[in-house]
């Protein structure tokens, strides 16, 4: 099919870009790796404090690290798209007959690919320094991390090309992310939060990937919290390939 | 045959604050195997017409078949018979120049398309550079892989958006001959230039845009013919009145057709410019004109231009592009270079 055929195509041309120089791909996860080395020894403590997730500190901070990569690893990726635009890359290839969906989806997937190689040696990190999960619930959070890949990277793509200019689109995230980052229960679990807190929390899609994962590293594959999140974040995946395979069609 | 028609073609950009017509109803045709030029200054709506004739840009309103199917209706099978290099190129600065060509002939779905790459690399003389990255190219390495890539799969009509802006003389030769040679081999070039004498000598036929409208079309020849007269131009002093005087004296002369005044120059458009130069030249003697400086020429495009125009094609556009914002910009790279330099 055409645009299995074309998303292939663009997935290598993106994939050898990256090769040429992975050390990006490597910064990408030294934050998350910070946060493992850094942060969660402190959690330690608090997992004794009434209304904390059950299981130990890292089976709690693992897969909340695990989303924070998901939301960071792919937004900025729309920045490589606006040089492109700006070298004419992109107008080259939509005079060419290929696919409008495939434009998006081979560097998508590419961005995919990165997250899951970025997500595998976080948790590898997290499993020399202690963690013990159940492995299908791990698997399965890598299911979930493809869907936040997809949606994140999707995103920003959509961003690029609706905005078009690095700067502003730096400053959208920013704005965006940090909210969102808090209001997940990343850093620390929503339980905790005051009751407004856990209002505003309940809106925020990013909070129900964080639980439907800890739920997954905890072994409570059947939860509804798994289902939930699974839900959403494919949900809100297909409507960000929509948008931004649409922005691809019709930019000017 | 017709392999690019337009009727009525039209195309308005709103913002919030504007309404902006930059194509106004263009009628246009332009016939298999031609070098078609399309002339006009900056913003005359260049651009956004080669972009609704290559699929790019819906238009507004109106038609437009290019190689034989509707631009809106079936763009799908006009890209297949499209090739397209823009101003910018596109070319994939991440990618040797031949893994580029690969990915262009693959997405046309091209058989063969390592021996396509090897071929083009070969006619286009890259084939020292062709798996060296895409940014180590000097300017004339990269149009001539431009170029390749919107040839790879051997379009009847190819699109070539100001294709010598920036190129060095000898880049510049290259491209005129594979100009012409794609010609000879039966492809229809459209190629937008601001380079008059370019189109002059390249251009079977010329379509210029002014205001988004076209102001004239036809060959180079017929189009200099309907100007029809030398041009005299005189330079005279700023000072005093003698600018009207001249003016005033010359205009009416019966041999000339026509007069453009401006600042310190004065433009006539006469039927013989060899014989009529000296009866001025004694005219304003007797009228104690002095005269700074005498230019006889035969008519160029730039004067078809100016004729249709009221301006120049090389002239600088509107005045805005020299107001205070550019000035600011110009200070403020000239106090970052002092912040460097300490």
């Amino acid at each position: 099919m055409k645009v299995l055929r074309d998303t292939y195509l663009l997935f290598l041309r993106s994939v050898k870009a990256t090769w040429r120089s992975p050390a990006w791909v490597m910064i990408g996860i030294f934050q998350p790796i910070c946060y493992m080395l850094l942060y969660a020894p402190l959690f330690n403590r608090l997992t004794r404090v009434p209304g904390f997730p059950p299981g130990n500190a890292f089976q709690v901070f693992t897969p909340g690290v695990l989303v924070m990569l998901g939301l960071f690893s792919a937004t900025f990726v729309g920045y490589d798209l606006i040089f492109e635009l700006r070298a004419g890359v992109i107008e080259r290839l939509r005079v060419t007959p290929v696919s409008r969906m495939a434009l998006l989806l081979g560097p998508v997937l590419r961005d995919v690919v990165n997250l899951l190689a970025q997500s595998l040696a976080l948790v590898l990190v997290a499993w020399l320094l202690g963690l013990r999960a159940s492995p299908v619930g791990v698997l399965l959070a890598f299911g979930l991390q493809f869907l936040m890949g997809l949606l994140m990277a999707s995103c920003s793509y959509g961003l690029a090309l609706a905005i078009k200019d690095v700067n502003a689109m730096a400053s959208i995230i920013q704005t965006f992310i940090l909210p969102v980052l808090l209001l997940s229960g990343i850093i620390l679990p929503m339980e905790l939060a005051p009751p407004v807190i856990h209002y505003i929390a309940d809106a925020n899609p990013f909070f129900y990937a964080v639980e439907a994962a800890r739920a997954l590293f905890h072994g409570a594959i059947g939860d509804a919290a798994v289902w939930h999140g699974f839900a959403i974040m494919a949900l809100m995946a297909l409507l960000a390939i929509f948008w931004a395979a649409r922005s691809f069609r019709h930019t000017t | 045959m017709a392999i690019i028609e337009t009727a009525q073609l039209r195309k308005i950009f709103k913002t919030r604050y504007s309404v902006v017509e930059a194509v106004r109803g263009v009628d246009m045709r332009v016939d298999e195997g031609e070098i078609f030029g399309f002339l006009g200054p900056n913003g005359a709506g260049k651009t956004t017409m080669l972009r609704m004739l290559t699929t790019l840009l819906p238009p507004s309103s109106g038609q437009a078949r290019v190689a034989g199917c509707d631009v809106q209706r079936e763009p799908a099978r006009v890209r297949e018979r499209i090739g397209y290099v823009s101003q910018s190129g596109g070319v994939d600065n991440n990618a040797t120049g031949r893994e580029n060509l690969l990915l262009q002939a693959r997405l046309y779905r091209i058989d063969k398309p390592a021996i396509r790459a090897a071929e083009l690399l070969a006619a286009l003389e890259l084939e020292a550079c062709a798996d060296r990255i895409a940014h180590t190219y000097s300017g004339g390495q990269r149009r001539r892989l431009d170029v390749a890539l919107g040839m790879v799969h051997r379009p009847r009509l190819l699109f070539l958006d100001e294709p010598t802006t920036g190129l060095d003389p000898q880049s510049r030769a290259w491209l005129w001959n594979e100009v012409r040679s794609l010609r000879a081999a039966g492809t229809t070039i459209f190629l937008t230039t601001h380079y008059l004498e370019e189109a002059d000598a390249l251009c079977d036929r010329l379509a210029i845009i002014d205001g988004g409208r076209i102001v004239a079309e036809g060959t180079p020849t017929a189009l200099k013919r309907s100007v029809a007269h030398d041009v005299i131009t005189f330079g005279l002093d700023v000072y005093n009145d003698t600018l009207q005087r001249a003016q005033d004296l010359l205009r009416g002369q019966p041999f000339v057709h026509e007069l453009h005044a401006s600042k310190d120059e004065l433009r006539l458009y006469v039927s013989q410019g060899n014989t009529t130069l000296p009866v001025i030249m004694q005219l304003c003697a007797n009228a104690g004109i002095s005269i700074n400086s005498i230019a006889l020429a035969h008519p160029t495009l730039d004067d078809v231009f100016l004729r249709l125009t009221g301006h120049s094609l090389r002239d600088e556009g509107p005045e805005e592009h020299k107001a205070a914002g550019y000035d600011w910009k110009a200070k403020a790279t000239g106090s970052k270079k002092k912040a460097g330099a300490r």
